[in-house]
């Protein structure tokens, strides 16, 4: 019987995760996803498409690409250009034939951020979602997000809304820095 | 054969009438919270100002770029945005009212917000598959806008003199304009019989119970005034979208076909 600490030696994947990296790891054009990966959120270019979650699908019909993308935030300026960056890097790479689809459904959810791209953040300097000491759902804390310049969880909400509409801001009363918190939706 | 093939052009045109109201509430609102931005009152608020403003002209985005799709003449959602007059817009009035001083700004988006909580919470249940996805998106943004609205306005409605006085002022100001939310006409009546529009109508009380909840919390009265303004969704609208489009649309009427 596995007891306790066997248990949380395991990975916790949310379901979304998972399906979207089996989705990934079954594809036939698995060259294509790697492609792709080189395209980042150009407000956050540590981040790919990918490890934010916004990359939904990659096909291959007959000799046309299909790339399917979801949106962020709905007034997220960022789309257009992650768009237009994926239509360069196709052309650049000999591709001629194909479609940039947006899906609305399911809508977006931080929950779809990669491990990786979630320690991406951090190394940025951004705090990742769900960075927080006592998870509180969805909402954004008014304290106790982890500071990602050092690590203290004695930081207060400065404003729910920073730089853009995917990020909160906070400071830290340890380092005294102030630092954008990528909000959990 | 010819009444069924009428029929199904009949309801397709109400949903693109339908989606294009949606779009239009958001668009006009959108528009002016996006005033706000470098005249905000201070540096935090006039950010969060500009991301409201944002996620309300994304959810136009998406409403015109959905009736484009149905309409299929080739339109785009800036045709809809920019090329179409004021009598066409069947926005809502209470999202063309100028922007006012803060307080104004923050008394609508606490009647706009608690009432998309409530909207988009039923058309998530939509037959419509695209209008429940859009439902889905703006849902989550509203439960931001929200907690900011019913905060502000606690602050404000329980703050000074001079806060508690200019909210109440918005708040009576706007009252009025807080009744035809809440009403549809034939064409919605059948797309709610279809399943795909939401009747609001049925959502009012608690509407009602949970500004308000707020109201009380922030020492702000209620009004009882009996005066209601109505003809949004038939296209007739106060003076002030006429001026509001002229400033939208000059640059795109100036150069037609600008991408930007």
């Amino acid at each position: 019987m596995p007891n306790g600490s066997v248990m949380q030696q395991i990975p916790v994947m949310p379901h979304e995760q998972y399906q979207r990296l089996q989705l990934r790891r079954n594809s036939p054009c698995a060259e294509l996803w790697d492609l792709l990966d080189e395209v980042k959120d150009p407000e956050i270019p540590v981040l790919s498409l990918w490890d934010l979650g916004v990359l939904r699908d990659v096909r291959r019909e007959d000799d046309t690409v299909q790339v399917t993308i979801t949106p962020t935030y709905s007034g997220c300026p960022a789309m257009d250009v992650m768009r237009e960056d994926i239509e360069i890097l196709l052309r650049q790479n000999g591709i001629k034939k194909f479609t940039v689809k947006t899906v609305l459904a399911p809508a977006w959810t931080t929950d779809w951020m990669t491990e990786k791209g979630r320690a991406q953040l951090r190394d940025y300097g951004i705090a990742a979602p769900n960075d927080v000491q006592c998870q509180s759902g969805k909402e954004t804390p008014e304290a106790n997000v982890r500071c990602p310049h050092c690590g203290s969880s004695h930081t207060d909400r400065v404003s729910e809304f920073a730089s853009t509409a995917c990020k909160a801001l906070f400071q830290c009363r340890d380092c005294s820095e102030p630092f954008d918190y990528f909000k959990n939706i | 054969m010819s009444t069924s093939q009428s029929s199904d052009h009949d309801s397709k045109q109400d949903l693109i009438n339908y989606v294009l109201r949606l779009g239009d509430d958001a668009l006009i609102l959108g528009h002016r919270l996006s005033e706000w931005v470098s005249r905000g009152p201070f540096l935090e608020e006039d950010i969060a100002l500009g991301n409201v403003a944002l996620d309300y002209i994304g959810r136009s985005r998406m409403c015109y770029n959905y009736a484009a799709e149905l309409s299929g003449e080739g339109k785009t959602e800036d045709d809809f945005a920019y090329l179409r007059d004021e009598r066409q817009f069947q926005n809502f009035l209470i999202n063309e009212l100028p922007r006012g001083d803060f307080a104004y700004t923050i008394a609508r988006q606490l009647f706009v917000d608690v009432f998309n909580k409530h909207y988009l919470s039923a058309l998530l249940q939509s037959k419509d598959q695209t209008l429940a996805a859009i439902a889905a998106k703006g849902i989550k943004e509203t439960q931001y806008h929200l907690r900011r609205s019913r905060e502000w306005t606690l602050r404000l409605g329980d703050g000074t003199d001079e806060s508690h006085q200019r909210m109440q002022t918005a708040i009576d100001e706007l009252w009025g304009y807080t009744h035809e939310i809440f009403e549809h006409d034939d064409i919605e009546q059948r797309l709610i019989d279809a399943g795909i529009a939401v009747d609001a109508a049925a959502f009012q009380k608690q509407w009602l119970a949970d500004v308000s909840a707020i109201l009380a919390e922030a020492t702000l009265t209620v009004p009882d005034a009996e005066w209601a303004v109505r003809g949004g969704r038939e296209g007739y609208h106060t003076e002030h979208l006429s001026l509001l489009l002229t400033e939208m649309q000059f640059v795109y009427r100036a150069y037609p076909n600008a991408k930007w």
